[in-house]
C-alpha cells in the first residue's frame, strides 16, 4: 500500500492538469478505484498534517497540487503574475451561469437587470463558461455553462460543491 | 474630445435599489414605495448633474418604479374576481431577490482560493483547445462567416507557388449539381474536402459561388464548430 501510495503521489505531481482517479487506474492496471481514492484521501491528510507550502487538492474531478494560500504574495513574485481580474460585473454574471446553467443570455439579463453582453464576451475569452447548445424555442439562443477550467479557477470538485443559493442566504442572515 | 467615465459603484439599476433599501433599513417585502421612488430619482439625478453616462436601464427601473407607485395610488377594486391580484410590487421584489441571492454567490465565489491569485500549480504549458469532455458544438453560419473564411483560402493561395494552367470549361449550375450530387452519397462533407487537392482560383471561386447559391437557396446548411474551425456542410433537407 505504502509503495503504492508513492506512486500515486509521483503520479499527481507529475500530471499536467488534476488527475483523476479513473486516470490513475488505467495507468496502475487492475487497481481497484476505492483503494486509489484511500490513498488518494491519505495523501491529501498527510500534507494537510504537514501544514507545509503545499497542498493536494481535489479539485475539477481530479486531484492536483497546489501552493497554500497563506502563501500567495511570495509565489506572486515569483510568477510576476498579472493577477486574474474578474471584474464585479463579471463574477455576478458567472454566479448566475454556473447556478442556473443552461441558461440563455436574455435570463442573465433579466437577473442583473443590465445587458450581460461585455460581461460574457470576457468570460468566454478567458474560458470560464462555454456554448453548450440551443435552446429549443423560437430564435434558438444559445444556451451558456461553466468550462471544466471554471472549476479549477474556483478550486472546486465539481459543480456541487458550490454552496446552495439557500445556505448563502441563511450565511447572510 | 469626450471622456467616457463608468461608475463602478453600482453594478446596475438593481444594485442601487438593494443599496437604498439596504440605507433605509426597509423590509424588503414592504417597500415603501414612493420613499424608495424618491430616492432612486434623486439618486439618478445626482448622477446625471455630474455629467456621467446612465446606462439605459437605470431609467427603465425608474420607469418600473412609477408605474408601480401609480398602479398603488388607484383605488382597490371591491370585484371579487380581481381580489386575488398581486401586490404591483411582488414581481420587483422577486427580482431583487434573485438579484441578491446571485450577488452573494459571487461575492461567495470571489472569496475562494483562486487559482493564480491566491493559489498555484506548478508551470506547466497550458494544455487547453483539446479537451475530450468538452464536445464539439456547432454553431451555425451565415454567409459572411463563408465569405471570410473564402477570403482565408484566397490569402493562402497568394502565398502558394501557383502555375497558371489553362481554364477548362465549367459552369455553376455543374458545380452546384456535383456538390448536391456528393452530399447525397456523404451526408456531410468539410469545406477542405469540397476544395480537395486543386489550387485553381477559378474552381475555387466557382465552388464559393455554389455553396452561396445552395446556402441562398436552402439546400444546404454549413456549420462551424470555432472560429476558423472546419467548415462541415450538411443537406438542409433529407
Amino acid at each position: 500500500m505504502e509503495q503504492k501510495k508513492a506512486i500515486i503521489e509521483a503520479l499527481v505531481f507529475a500530471s499536467e492538469a488534476p488527475l483523476s482517479v479513473e486516470r490513475i487506474a488505467d495507468i496502475l492496471t487492475g487497481e481497484e478505484k476505492a483503494l486509489i481514492s484511500q490513498a488518494l484521501q491519505e495523501l491529501v491528510g498527510d500534507y494537510e498534517e504537514r501544514k507545509g507550502g503545499i497542498y493536494l487538492q481535489a479539485v475539477a474531478g481530479g486531484y492536483q497540487f497546489r501552493t497554500s494560500p497563506d502563501l500567495s504574495t511570495w509565489v506572486k513574485k515569483l510568477r510576476a503574475a498579472k493577477p486574474v481580474g474578474v471584474s464585479p460585473a463579471a463574477l455576478e454574471t458567472l454566479a448566475i451561469i454556473a447556478y442556473r446553467q443552461p441558461v440563455v443570455k436574455a435570463d442573465i439579463d433579466r437577473f442583473r437587470g443590465v445587458d450581460a453582453a461585455g460581461a460574457l464576451r470576457g468570460l468566454l475569452d478567458k474560458k470560464l463558461v462555454r456554448i453548450v447548445g440551443r435552446k429549443d424555442v423560437p430564435g434558438k439562443p444559445i444556451l451558456y455553462g461553466t468550462t471544466r477550467k471554471f472549476l479549477e479557477v474556483f478550486n472546486l470538485q465539481d459543480l456541487s460543491a458550490l454552496p446552495t443559493l439557500r445556505e448563502l442566504k441563511e450565511l447572510q442572515e | 474630445m469626450a471622456y467616457e467615465i463608468k461608475l463602478d459603484i453600482f453594478e446596475g439599476p438593481l444594485d442601487l435599489l438593494l443599496y437604498l433599501i439596504k440605507k433605509n433599513e426597509i423590509d424588503i417585502y414592504d417597500i415603501p414605495i414612493a420613499l424608495i421612488t424618491r430616492q432612486y430619482l434623486e439618486y439618478i439625478e445626482m448622477l446625471r448633474s455630474l455629467n456621467l453616462d446612465l446606462a439605459g436601464e437605470f431609467l427603465v427601473l425608474a420607469a418600473t418604479l412609477l408605474h408601480i407607485k401609480s398602479r398603488l395610488l388607484l383605488p382597490v377594486e371591491e370585484d371579487p374576481s380581481t381580489q386575488d391580484e398581486e401586490d404591483p410590487r411582488a414581481e420587483l421584489v422577486r427580482q431583487l431577490l434573485d438579484y441578491q441571492a446571485f450577488k452573494e454567490a459571487a461575492l461567495e465565489l470571489d472569496r475562494r482560493p483562486v487559482l493564480e491569485r491566491d493559489v498555484f500549480t506548478r508551470l506547466c504549458p497550458v494544455a487547453e483547445p483539446n479537451d475530450p469532455e468538452d464536445p464539439e458544438v456547432f454553431v451555425e453560419m451565415d454567409v459572411f462567416d463563408l465569405v471570410r473564411a473564402f477570403q482565408q483560402i484566397f490569402t493562402r493561395l497568394d502565398k502558394a507557388d501557383m502555375i497558371e494552367i489553362e481554364a477548362e470549361e465549367m459552369s455553376l449550375a455543374d458545380r452546384i449539381n456535383e456538390i448536391m450530387d456528393r452530399l447525397m452519397e456523404r451526408k456531410h462533407l468539410t469545406f477542405t474536402e469540397l476544395i480537395g487537392a486543386r489550387t485553381d482560383r477559378r474552381w475555387i471561386l466557382y465552388t464559393f459561388l455554389a455553396l452561396l447559391e445552395l446556402m441562398k437557396l436552402r439546400m444546404i446548411k454549413a456549420y462551424q464548430s470555432e472560429s476558423y474551425g472546419a467548415i462541415r456542410l450538411f443537406l438542409a433537407v433529407e
